[in-house]
Order: C-alpha cells, then sequence, then structure tokens
C-alpha cells in the first residue's frame, strides 16, 4: 500500500492563513462571525482558524464544537457511533454567520447532518463552509465556500489528516489506489 | 449492546462510556429544540406489567426526544387479564414492529427471559424485574453521584473512593441490588444498613459491607450519599418491623441523624417517598437531596440506554 503525503505542516499552517483572508473578505470583516467545528479535527481546525480571524482582526471570534452523531443517517449501518460534546460560544448562533469547519469534505452527508444539528441550536443568518481538503465524490448537493486544497481522489483510495492536538504529527497524506 | 437486562453485564469501560453518553444527552435539554432526530421511524414498546408512573413517563420522554414512536401497555384492563401469555404478548406487539422493549414485570428474571427466548427480533431493556434487578434506576443514580462529585468535569471519570450507604428495604430493593454491583464496579463502596429481617439471606454476595444501626454507620462510613430505600408496602405481606413509628425512629433519615451526616453528604431516594417513614421533610426538601436530580438525570440516561441498544449494526452490537 502506498502513502504520500500531499500537505505539510505548513502547508496545513498557510492553508488555514489563506481561509482565514477569505472568510473576513467574503463577510466584509469579522461581525458576526461564530466558527464551529465539527468534532474530532474539524474542532483542532476551528480553534486556529478563529484564533487566526482574531490575530488578523483584532476582534475576538467566537468558536466552539458541533456533533452531528445523532443525526447521521447511517446510524443504523455502523456500529453505534459514541457522540462528541457540542459546546456553543455563550452568544449562541442566533443571527450569526456560522463557518463550519471539516478536515474532510467527501460524499456530503456528514455536512448535511451537521446543517440539521445547526437548526436545532438556532437560526444563524447564514452558514459558510471552510474544508482543509475537498476529496471529491459528493453524493448531495453541496460543496465548500473555503477550501484548502482540492485533492482529486479515487473512492479506492484513503485519507489520512493528522494534527496535532489529537495526532502525535501532523499531515495530510493519501494511501491506496494506483500507484502513480 | 444489544440488550440492558443487568447492571452487573457492565463493565468498568461500559458503564463508564453510556454515563458520558448520558452527559451528551443532558444536554439536549438546554437547547432550543430538545429533540433529536436519532430514533426516527423506530418503535419502542413500554410493556408494563406493574404499576408505574415516574418510570414508564421517564423512558417515554427519553424515547420522544430521540424522535422514537412510543407504545404504551399497561397490562392492566388489557388481554393480558383475560390470560394471554408473555411470550404471546410480545409477539403480538413485535408484529406491530416493535424494535425495542421496555419491560416491567414482576417476575424476577422476565426481561432476561424475553431476551434469550428468541420470541422477538427487538431489544430489551429492563426497568424492573420483580425484586432482582432496575439497571436503568442504578445508572441514573450513579450519574447523579458523579454529578455532585465532578460536576462539570464529569465526562471519564468512575465514582473511585466514593463512600455510600443504602438504607432500607434492601430484600424487596431492585434498585439496592444494581446499585450494589454498578457501584462497585464503578470503584464506590457500599455499607447497605437494613433490620435483618429486610436483608436477602445471600447479602454477601452483593460484595457489599452489611450494618444494623444507621448511627453507627453514619459515624464509622462517613458517608458521601445516603441513599434511602422504599420502604415497598405493596410487597410487604409479613410483619418485617414492628410498627412504622418505630422502623422511622430506629432506620428513617430524620431531622437530628439528617444533621449528623457529614456536611457534604448528599441524600438520595428513588422515589416515590414515604415522608414520615424512611426520610423526613428536613432531609427531603434539604438542597443536598437529589431527588429531583435523579429525576432529570434518568431522562438522559434512559436516552443513552435507548440510543445504544437501538441503534447501530446488529451483527456487531452483539
Amino acid at each position: 500500500m502506498s502513502t504520500r503525503t500531499v500537505l505539510s505542516q505548513a502547508d496545513i499552517a498557510r492553508a488555514l492563513t489563506r481561509i482565514s483572508h477569505e472568510v473576513l473578505e467574503s463577510n466584509k470583516g469579522p461581525e458576526r462571525l461564530v466558527v464551529l467545528g465539527v468534532p474530532t479535527r474539524g474542532v483542532v481546525l476551528a480553534e486556529r482558524l478563529a484564533a487566526s480571524l482574531s490575530s488578523i482582526s483584532g476582534v475576538d471570534v467566537p468558536v466552539g464544537s458541533l456533533d452531528v452523531t445523532m443525526y447521521r443517517d447511517d446510524i443504523r449501518r455502523h456500529p453505534t457511533r459514541t457522540p462528541q460534546p457540542t459546546s456553543l460560544p455563550p452568544g449562541g448562533i442566533d443571527d450569526a454567520v456560522v463557518v463550519l469547519v471539516d478536515d474532510v469534505l467527501y460524499s456530503g452527508r456528514t455536512i448535511r447532518a451537521a446543517l440539521d444539528a445547526l437548526g436545532d441550536h438556532g437560526r444563524p443568518r447564514a452558514v459558510r463552509l471552510a474544508v482543509l481538503v475537498d476529496r471529491g465524490h459528493r453524493e448531495l448537493p453541496i460543496r465548500a465556500d473555503f477550501v484548502g486544497k482540492n485533492l482529486p481522489t479515487s473512492t479506492s483510495e484513503r485519507i489520512f489528516v493528522r494534527l496535532h492536538g489529537v495526532d502525535d504529527d501532523e499531515l495530510v497524506a493519501i494511501e491506496g489506489g494506483v500507484a502513480s | 449492546m444489544r440488550h440492558l437486562l443487568s447492571t452487573a453485564d457492565l463493565d468498568h469501560g461500559a458503564a463508564v462510556h453510556l454515563l458520558d453518553v448520558a452527559e451528551d444527552m443532558s444536554d439536549v435539554a438546554t437547547r432550543e429544540v430538545r429533540k433529536l432526530p436519532t430514533l426516527r421511524g423506530r418503535t419502542v414498546v413500554n410493556l408494563f406489567y406493574e404499576d408505574s408512573t415516574r418510570t414508564r413517563i421517564s423512558f417515554e420522554a427519553a424515547a420522544k426526544r430521540l424522535s422514537a414512536d412510543v407504545i404504551n401497555f399497561a397490562a392492566k384492563g388489557s388481554s393480558v387479564s383475560k390470560g394471554e401469555s408473555l411470550k404471546d404478548t410480545v409477539q403480538t406487539l413485535a408484529a406491530m414492529g416493535a424494535d425495542g422493549i421496555v419491560l416491567r414485570h414482576p417476575a424476577s428474571g422476565a426481561a432476561k427471559v424475553l431476551a434469550d427466548s428468541g420470541w422477538v427480533d427487538a431489544s430489551v431493556v429492563n426497568a424492573g424485574d420483580g425484586t432482582h434487578e432496575h439497571p436503568t434506576q442504578a445508572l441514573l443514580d450513579a450519574f447523579t453521584m458523579r454529578r455532585r462529585v465532578h460536576g462539570a468535569a464529569s465526562r471519564g471519570r468512575d465514582l473511585d473512593g466514593l463512600r455510600v450507604l443504602v438504607v432500607g428495604d434492601v430484600l424487596h430493593s431492585r434498585v439496592a441490588r444494581s446499585n450494589a454491583w454498578l457501584l462497585r464496579t464503578l470503584g464506590a463502596s457500599v455499607t447497605v444498613v437494613a433490620p435483618p429481617t429486610l436483608l436477602p439471606v445471600d447479602v454477601s454476595r452483593l460484595g457489599v459491607d452489611v450494618a444494623y444501626d444507621l448511627d453507627e454507620a453514619i459515624a464509622d462510613v462517613r458517608p458521601d450519599v445516603v441513599m434511602m430505600l422504599r420502604i415497598q408496602q405493596e410487597r410487604m405481606h409479613e410483619a418485617f418491623f414492628p410498627n412504622a413509628r418505630e422502623y422511622a425512629r430506629v432506620w428513617g433519615l430524620g431531622s437530628a441523624r439528617f444533621r449528623a451526616l457529614p456536611e457534604t453528604a448528599i441524600v438520595m431516594h428513588p422515589g416515590p417517598m414515604n415522608r414520615g417513614l424512611e426520610i423526613g421533610d428536613e432531609a427531603a426538601d434539604s438542597p443536598r437531596s437529589t431527588v429531583r436530580d435523579q429525576v432529570a438525570h434518568g431522562v438522559s440516561v434512559r436516552m443513552a440506554v435507548l440510543y445504544l441498544t437501538l441503534t447501530g449494526d446488529r451483527e456487531d452490537a452483539r
């Protein structure tokens, strides 16, 4: 099985910085932004993105996590998943511009679940999606607003995202598929 | 987890995991929409052969918060009073599409019989079988203790080192039995205090210490938790103690005894309380009484149990 690294730690940091600027540009500033990560690695990315947004704009951007386990459509197909904590910033998400953050965008089903979960917590003014890697193969009409890197893959390949805070090292790698 | 029949089936990891899931479920109660779509399209039957208000309502609230459809079946006034067997009743319910059966039955071991029988495919949750077990009550008691000890940082923790007194009718109490097993699994030490007539013959097999004098036990154990059991008058067909006044004086938690407890000790009661018998007003209404917390946590714990038994690939969950 071949494994190759597609993003190094420095690449990941640069991608997050670029996404921060894009978020601030499209939102015309940091007003009403709330960054929510999807556990597990989306939360790590969300915290970094919020820190970056805060340092660039000089305004504290609230951050939280949004668990989607109970909203998944594959609950009866997999072994029972353990829910993760959801923590919203004290201000809530009503009328906020929520930036959802996840590590890999694939079928789009996780984001579909996240949108449902979000609706049960309040009514944001808008929801944006930021992902570190978009690997294609969407099964739902969902797209990301901010992408760290587009990675055309085959479905037989696996993408690994490892981040400090959850893992020992930090990189994005592809495993398997046809060796090139 | 396919069924929940006994707290003795839960090892340390499974018990802590279940309580952690219950933590996430309790967050739902504070949200704008107090409902999860997780069990949409699944049916939970509350099959109750014994009277119960709070357990049935708690299971009903838990199932509804997870968007399951709930069918309440009380044996009284049903085909059961015409002589229908448990097998025929559950097969009728299964034919209506029950995915989970919450069973309360006066016969000890009824839930186990149903789970092992192969009569139905549904998951079975024991909601009290005779004088044997009441696992969800023990789980919500453990959840309540963990919240009081560890607060918001409860996730992943157990009850290591906690000293618990269980006082009263241990003989008839399925709550006491389930609690004894679960609390020991979670690392707490349990002392039961009761008149000898209200202790089971095999009390040593519960793995608990035994005391007969409540005042001495309070002084010796210095408990963190005092759990008062209900005197189950409906199960008492013999004279287990001379009269109610004597019981209240010797084994009840009246004002003087309540004040003798360590200042941080909490008072628990599974309800419904017999005020003036096993528990006095001062203890029952004190801020250190967790009776209402227990009810609230009961819904979260039962949501966790229904989630863990009713989701997931059945082959893997076995």
